[in-house]
């Protein structure tokens, strides 16, 4: 950290003072660490009995093949929609014709702004409410088709945006060059931009599906199948609620931090510095003063 | 539509509690997203540690699990909110609402800390060391120089992450809290012929919501802008 923009390079006293602060953090932070697995093991949370669950095969093998499974099913369908849905529009809204680029506009707009718990609750009372039945490998397709229609539309207008951001960041030559050479509208938009932008896009494509993994238990609204739904069955017999947060905490984090990891190799290894920040583009706030 | 506007008192009172909800944990959230920024910028690295460790952790967690945990598992170690009685008008804030505070201001603040480091990051070296150069102060660079750049280029990133917030107190009316969605859920119960039109109208009124907050934050990124 010595490039820091905020301060300078410590000189003797500041590195002592630093070290003060480091000690008295360490042992507040030790303390802090402490006391709660004092408070837990004083309250009985570390009793075998509470953890048995997350050590049984059939209870494991419940949490991923019926838990862990059916959310990354769920994410990947609904990060497939997304993509399908996001390059329709997100190339729509780039359209020549304002016929075409409105009603994507106001599409996109509409479910980017939108809680997208709001929409998934919505389809669940309107289409999924009674149906039964399976689908593939998932018990109860209802509130499966719930969270992933929901979540496509939702990520979906995001990837629109990413789509459009990624056609932007390429340069103009590029277009111009291919109408030069006589190519049509349709063949500069497939042949030239679009290949190029998806592999700006990537990173923010995948940053996306860690949204969309997170959001899959959202499905608790509708009893969605998944993590969420299995940790949450395993408490409600066992009375283990501290124990199966923390597990199904567990998971979703080194699940995510899988697909970051992955982010931040595909940025590395195949885009460089040219990135899409979809936190931003999700929320339709753009920068102007850096353009 | 007619439903909502039959119960429209009762449609206002839900985005009242969703607008309250998210104005209490805009502030919390900025405060401790401040805090934790402080630590992962500043020169202790086990503060640094701790503020690294805490954002990864959070924001890889699923919201809704957050929620659970508050919920669910903390009374068990009690940790629990049935103390907060505060009643103002016609409106209850219990324990429903502060579980709801607490969740939401401790996700959100992992993504404030992000969008203020950016803002930090986007300040080019140069512009501290110019200020030492002609001689400026500790304070005067921060004051002066460093802390408006900062500030100026963190306003579109943290507006994002309160809108993805404004959004995200959805969840809850899921959570015992009769805010918005769950008097959409109410509605849609209760009126099923009118399912799409009351879904349009709660739809609408959260769009409003999040275009007033990104209204705020462009004129906000205008006025600061430099010339």
């Amino acid at each position: 950290m010595a490039a820091s923009v905020l301060f300078d390079a410590p000189g003797p006293a500041t590195r002592r003072r630093h070290r003060i602060y480091t000690v008295v953090a360490s042992a507040a932070i030790l303390a802090a660490i402490g006391y709660a697995l004092w408070k837990l093991n004083d309250d009985g949370q570390f009793e075998y009995a509470l953890w048995e669950p997350f050590l049984t095969p059939d209870y494991l093998r419940a949490l991923i093949l019926d838990g862990l499974v059916d959310t990354v099913t769920m994410a990947v369908f609904a990060i497939l929609g997304a993509v399908v849905f996001g390059f329709v529009f997100g190339v729509a809204k780039m359209s020549d014709h304002a016929f075409v680029r409105w009603p994507a506009w106001v599409v996109v707009e509409f479910f980017r702004a939108m809680p997208v718990l709001l929409l998934m609750i919505f389809v669940f009372f309107m289409w999924f409410i009674s149906m039964q039945g399976s689908f593939l490998w998932i018990d109860q397709r209802s509130g499966f088709f719930s969270v992933v229609i929901a979540l496509t539309c939702y990520n979906g207008a995001v990837l629109a945006e990413v789509v459009r951001a990624g056609v932007d960041a390429i340069p103009k030559g590029q277009a111009e060059a291919a109408y030069a050479i006589g190519m049509r509208k349709s063949q500069v938009m497939t042949i030239i931009l679009l290949p190029q932008a998806v592999k700006v896009m990537l990173p923010a494509m995948i940053s996306q599906m860690v949204v969309a993994l997170k959001d899959t238990s959202l499905g608790y609204a509708v009893a969605a199948p998944g993590l969420t739904k299995v940790g949450q069955a395993i408490y409600k017999e066992f009375h283990n609620q501290v124990q199966a947060a923390i597990v199904l905490a567990v998971l979703y984090v080194g699940l995510n931090l899988l697909l970051t990891a992955l982010a931040t190799w595909i940025q590395r290894r195949f885009v460089g510095e040219n990135k899409i920040d979809v936190v931003t583009v999700a929320a339709g706030i753009e920068s102007q003063s850096r353009a | 539509m007619q439903a909502v506007l039959d119960n429209l008192d009762e449609v206002l009172k839900g985005f009242g509690y969703t607008l309250f909800l998210f104005l209490v944990c805009a502030v919390a959230s900025l405060v401790l997203g401040t805090v934790l920024v402080a630590m992962r910028v500043g020169p202790i690295a086990v503060l640094r540690l701790l503020a690294t460790t805490y954002v990864s952790l959070v924001r890889n967690t699923p919201l809704v699990l957050i929620f659970i945990f508050f919920h669910f598992a903390a009374p068990i170690i009690g940790i629990n909110f049935r103390w907060v009685q505060v009643h103002i008008g016609t409106f209850d804030f219990t324990s429903a609402f502060a579980t709801a505070f607490v969740a939401l201001s401790l996700y959100t603040a992992c993504f404030v800390c992000e969008g203020l480091r950016s803002g930090v990051n986007a300040v080019p070296m140069g512009q501290a060391e110019a200020a030492r150069a002609i001689g400026l102060p500790f304070g005067g660079v921060m004051t002066q120089v460093v802390l408006p750049q900062a500030m100026r280029a963190s306003v579109p990133p943290v507006a994002s992450a309160l809108i993805a917030m404004l959004k995200n107190t959805s969840v809850a009316g899921v959570f015992f809290l009769a805010e918005a969605l769950a008097v959409m859920r109410g509605l849609t119960n209760d009126n099923a012929s009118q399912r799409l039109g009351i879904f349009l109208c709660f739809a609408v009124g959260y769009i409003i919501l999040v275009e007033i907050v990104s209204l705020i934050s462009l004129s906000l990124e205008r006025r600061w802008r430099t010339a």
